[in-house]
């Protein structure tokens, strides 16, 4: 069976929130109409939003780590937002492993959304129906785009490739080999929920300098000249090219 | 959790109404062995038309949490799994049940179904309300385990809202039935008046006994579990938006720790002290106000009671909304 899910490598993670970006560009135009965004440049913004990144401190400070975490819908291999929905609105699929919601059968009573202890969920406050991230499943399975570009709208505009798409049960996929190596978690395990979405902890980072990295190795002369000084006073090529 | 005030009347609204019928069939059970004087159709009659308005507003007031009424009939698909489903179909039931037992009486068909020998009258509607008592208590169960089986709501998650939420609503429908008893029953208010006190009495007790239970929890949910890193000394510096959305205001009652605190008190006092004192003074006195003054704030109380309950359920998904910036 497959399951397709993100990995999100937090050491990777730069905060930019490109993802979040790109996953509201994306579905905003998408078959399910637009997502609301109500008073953007005004006093009370609000919306929904699929995706967030948020930032979190970790020690105390001067010795602190900047963590920035991504968080979207987990796809949980069991998840609690599907028994609980009165009308079969949401569902997991079969086929992917992709928890879903039918836009039209949905009646807007919320109950999903306390059922997911992850906050993952959002009701549209235009549309009154629930809305969660989908893994962009428009995307992943449209074959007028070239086989490189079926993947989350978020994963392709990652800048740092924080993010990996694929499926996580089968044990050969790059997603499953790295959650192997780079020891991937999944959030509150506490509630058994399995969530599908892996997360790569972060890891010390070491530098060793050798010492002929100090000396120019491959500096022929074997000797450190003295950088070349910016004569003040006269003039440089930029004075006539900046604009 | 938001309070939602459709919510709030929906479960109280229909508690009176069921705790109303089983407090009309318990007094014609009683009747029908003659521990109880027997009364007129007209007892049961607007008994029955009471407690089905009491159902039908709460019905109309769960409408108004729905952002698509409109498609409601689908939320009795999915009775499999869902309790939110299985309310959807019994509360119907149960309005049917009793609006048939009403009716029975109504018509005044005594018919003698298994033939049970009374003096009283035929055996047909008390098999009809045998049947609306049994949905009345499924209804109950349904109604808090909607809440009751969210696992990491840990303030929910716990036999105690099941036990609650029967002895609650039976309490308002007996302390309702005492003051409708001494309007059109005056025989039965002293019957329905004690067991409106034992019953208040036995939900009081059960009542603080969660109480104490939610002081005492445990989150299992931590920041650390949150997002997966083990350091105790982690502070949230964002979460990723500077406005409001969907999460930060579904999930928090928001209101002050003051007024949050003194509506736990305020419960206590008009949802159990009070009326146990009204309803005592009023059967001594034998005084229809305040009989009627019982239920009134008892009913008051239990909005606010039901308040709290919702306010004081903390979501793990908070820990994911803690700093804007």
């Amino acid at each position: 069976m497959t399951q397709l899910a993100l990995v999100i490598d937090l050491n990777v993670c730069v905060g930019c929130h490109a993802c979040v970006t790109s996953c509201k560009e994306w579905n905003t135009s998408g078959p399910a109409g637009f997502m609301s965004d109500d008073n953007p440049y005004d006093k009370d913004p609000t919306g929904t939003f699929f995706n967030r990144v948020q930032t979190y401190e970790v020690g105390v400070y001067p010795n602190t780590e900047t963590v920035h975490f991504p968080k979207s819908c987990l796809h949980c291999e069991d998840p609690p937002c599907v028994p609980v929905c009165p009308t079969g609105a949401s569902y997991k699929r079969e086929e992917d492993g992709i928890v879903l919601v039918d836009y039209d059968k949905c009646i807007g009573c919320k109950y999903c959304s306390w059922a997911c202890p992850y906050g993952a969920r959002e009701i549209d406050e235009h549309q009154k129906v629930m809305k969660k991230c989908t893994l962009c499943v428009d995307r992943i399975y449209d074959e007028n785009l070239p086989e490189s570009e079926r993947k989350p709208a978020c994963v392709l505009a990652c800048p740092t490739s924080a993010r990996l798409f694929g499926d996580v049960h089968d044990p050969d996929s790059v997603v499953s080999q790295t959650i192997r190596e780079e020891a991937g978690y999944q959030l509150m395990p506490e509630w058994g929920t399995h969530p599908a979405n892996h997360y790569l902890p972060r890891r010390k980072q070491k530098i060793h300098i050798h010492e002929d990295e100090l000396i120019r190795a491959d500096n022929p002369l074997k000797k450190e000249g003295e950088r070349p000084k910016v004569d003040e006073e006269g003039h440089t090529l930029d004075d006539v090219m900046s604009w | 959790m938001h309070p939602a005030f459709s919510v709030i009347f929906l479960t109280t609204l229909i508690g009176v109404g069921q705790g109303l019928f089983l407090a009309l069939y318990t007094g014609e059970s009683y009747a029908v062995v003659e521990l109880l004087p027997a009364q007129s159709q007209d007892f049961y009659v607007w008994g029955s038309v009471i407690a089905v308005a009491f159902l039908i507003g709460g019905l109309i007031a769960s409408v108004f949490h729905l952002g698509h009424p409109e498609r409601a009939w689908r939320a009795a698909t999915c009775w499999r799994t869902s309790w939110l489903s299985r309310e959807v179909i019994v509360l119907p039931t149960v309005i049917g049940a009793i609006s048939v037992y009403g009716g029975l009486h109504a018509l005044g068909w005594d018919l003698s179904i298994i033939g049970i020998e009374t003096k009283v009258r035929g055996d047909l509607t008390l098999l009809i309300g045998l049947g609306g008592v049994l949905a009345t208590f499924l209804l109950f169960i349904c109604t808090a385990m909607i809440y009751a089986c969210i696992k990491f709501l840990q303030e929910w998650s716990t036999p105690l809202t099941v036990i609650n939420y029967t002895l609650l609503g039976t309490a308002s429908g007996f302390t309702l039935a005492t003051a409708f008893a001494s309007y059109q029953a005056p025989d039965l208010v002293n019957f329905y008046g004690g067991w409106a006190i034992v019953i208040t009495v036995t939900a009081f007790i059960t009542r603080i006994a969660s109480l104490i239970r939610n002081a005492r929890i445990r989150a299992k949910s931590s920041l650390q579990t949150a997002i997966g890193v083990r350091d105790t000394r982690i502070k949230q510096r964002s979460m990723g938006f500077m406005g409001g959305s969907f999460n930060t205001r579904d999930f928090f009652h928001g209101a002050s720790m003051l007024v949050f605190r003194s509506i736990k008190w305020i419960f206590l006092a008009l949802t159990f002290v009070l009326p146990v004192i009204l309803l005592s003074a009023g059967m001594a006195t034998a005084s229809m106000t305040m009989l009627i003054a019982a239920f009134v704030v008892q009913y008051i109380g239990l909005i606010a009671e039901r308040w709290f309950f919702f306010a004081q359920a903390n979501h793990p998904q908070n820990l994911y909304y803690q700093t804007v910036g």
